[in-house]
């Protein structure tokens, strides 16, 4: 019961602290008596959604980005992490090379991919891939090295097969690094999809920023921002459940 | 009397790196029956761990022969072996019974069967009613112990222990040793126990082999006729004086 009214106490805390910053924001804008194309209220904010924005599909387009982008690079993170500790050569081949390359600021990649790849939502998934399957990588392989080798050797003794090695000891030893990498990678994720949007697209929430730009309506600008966020909340959000359902036990340990 | 379980002759291991190479065993021999509870004991890094490294098939070796299993004992490489090593080696995220369950998981014996033979030897290691805590819940004896059990799950005919009870408290210590005699005597397996505890080589084995430091020579292959069950009374023992005195010596330490 004391755990459970703790909990309620929290979340309401959280609503608090951002319902409080809107007000703050509404407030400020009425008072200062800013004109609406330089910042609009949230009021007006909200309401730009009655204009025919094609709110849904565009929001629809940029999760969908968002989301293609961070689940290739969870497999391709994961799968390049794997094959690294099972063949010492390559880990010693490639992963110079991918601490290198981490270094680019993958943005300025985006005219680069869409010349290679021409424009549209495969082209800013592979640009939202490209940015956040890096961290994911290195997490991953790092979570990897950490397994103690004696464990591995306790099941190769009885001949386990790689696959059995992978899922039973491997995999969730090093899932708690591997979400931490996730976490960082959200947020890569989403600015990877609007920035190949910004560069060339012809829908999603960044195409409909760049439109209403041209005739100033901030407000409208505004709500797309806020939907961008709110879809890396979503993407967030169930990282977070995920890793309490996986490795909540475990990352109580380390915590304690 | 029949063949030996183990018979070791002559083996030689050498690590080889870029600078030079390094010889860690040099002609080690040595039998083991089945049933036998032999102490292998040397100096830290001498390579003991490697002979059960190479007895585990864990490291190719560069000479002599191994030969485990007879022909009223049959070996067979990946099903009678259980290790236990200096750190007890729990999953974290796997419940007790979990952990002593994976040998089990990775060979594919019988889920229900197996579950069964886990309680009996968690009783067997004294953690009845630990089935469902997680490692980090129990105390390191325990943990050790939730490791022979896993070692035990199965039925291996050879238990390769190195340094187990290393890194417990003394009392601890005391306690496992004589807790792996009973659970020796009441399963009946070969097992072979590397430390560099003198005192505990001499009180477990029925032979204490010694191995002098690098590369690990065969010093000296000691019988202990000392009966079981062993008591902790034994240590008092005038014959349990000699074999260490003995031994210490061999070890360049009297």
């Amino acid at each position: 019961m004391t755990d459970f009214s703790k909990q309620i106490r929290r979340y309401t805390l959280i609503i608090l602290v951002h319902l409080g910053v809107v007000v703050f924001w509404h407030l400020s804008v009425v008072i200062s008596d800013i004109p609406d194309y330089v910042m609009p209220t949230p009021v007006a904010t909200f309401l730009s959604l009655q204009s025919d924005y094609g709110w849904w599909h565009n929001t629809l387009i940029t999760g969908y980005e968002v989301f293609g982008g961070y689940a290739l690079a969870i497999v391709v993170g994961v799968t390049l992490a794997l094959i690294c500790s099972w063949f010492k050569i390559l880990e010693t081949l490639l992963m110079p090379l991918m601490v290198s390359l981490n270094m680019i600021p993958k943005v300025a990649l985006g005219p680069l991919f869409i010349v290679w790849f021409s424009y549209g939502v495969d082209s800013n998934i592979l640009i939202a891939f490209s940015i956040c399957f890096l961290p994911i990588l290195l997490t991953m392989e790092r979570g990897l090295k950490e397994i103690d080798p004696d464990l591995i050797d306790l099941v190769r003794v009885l001949n386990a097969s790689r696959w059995q090695v992978f899922t039973k000891i491997q995999l969730p030893g090093a899932l708690p690094y591997l979400f931490s990498g996730m976490k960082v990678a959200v947020v890569l994720a989403v600015a990877g999809a609007i920035v190949g949007e910004f560069i060339a697209s012809e829908e999603g929430l960044g195409y409909l920023m760049m439109q209403v730009q041209v005739t100033m309506e901030t407000s409208a600008m505004f709500m797309a921002v806020l939907l961008i966020t709110l879809i890396g909340v979503v993407l967030y959000g169930i990282v977070l459940l995920l890793e309490n359902l996986v490795v909540g036990r475990t990352n109580q340990v380390i915590r304690n | 009397m029949s063949e030996p379980f183990i018979s070791l002759s002559e083996v030689r291991k050498v690590f080889k790196s870029k600078k030079e190479d390094f010889l860690a065993v040099s002609e080690v021999t040595f039998d083991v029956n089945v049933g036998e509870l032999v102490s292998i004991v040397g100096p830290s890094g001498c390579g003991k761990t490697t002979i059960l490294k190479i007895l585990a098939g864990l490291f190719p070796y560069d000479g002599g022969t191994v030969k485990i299993g007879n022909e009223t004992t049959p070996f067979d490489q990946s099903k009678d072996i259980g290790m236990v090593f200096q750190q007890p080696l729990l999953l974290k995220w796997r419940k007790i019974l979990d952990n002593v369950l994976l040998p089990a998981e990775i060979l594919g014996l019988p889920h229900k069967e197996s579950v069964e033979r886990a309680h009996y030897l968690l009783d067997m290691v004294g953690l009845h009613g630990f089935e469902d805590n997680y490692p980090d819940e129990l105390s390191g004896g325990m943990q050790q112990r939730t490791s022979i059990a896993r070692a035990l799950i199965h039925n291996p005919k050879l238990i390769l222990m190195d340094e187990p009870f290393g890194a417990l408290d003394a009392l601890t210590r005391e306690k496992m040793n004589l807790e792996l005699l009973r659970i020796w005597e009441e399963s009946k397996k070969t097992i072979l126990f590397v430390t560099h505890g003198i005192q505990e080589a001499v009180f477990l084995g029925s032979r204490v082999i010694v191995l002098t430091s690098g590369p690990a020579r065969m010093a000296d292959n000691l019988s202990i006729d000392l009966p079981y069950p062993r008591e902790l009374d034994m240590k008092t023992h005038e014959n349990f004086g000699a074999y260490t005195r003995h031994l210490y010596k061999h070890l360049g330490l009297n």
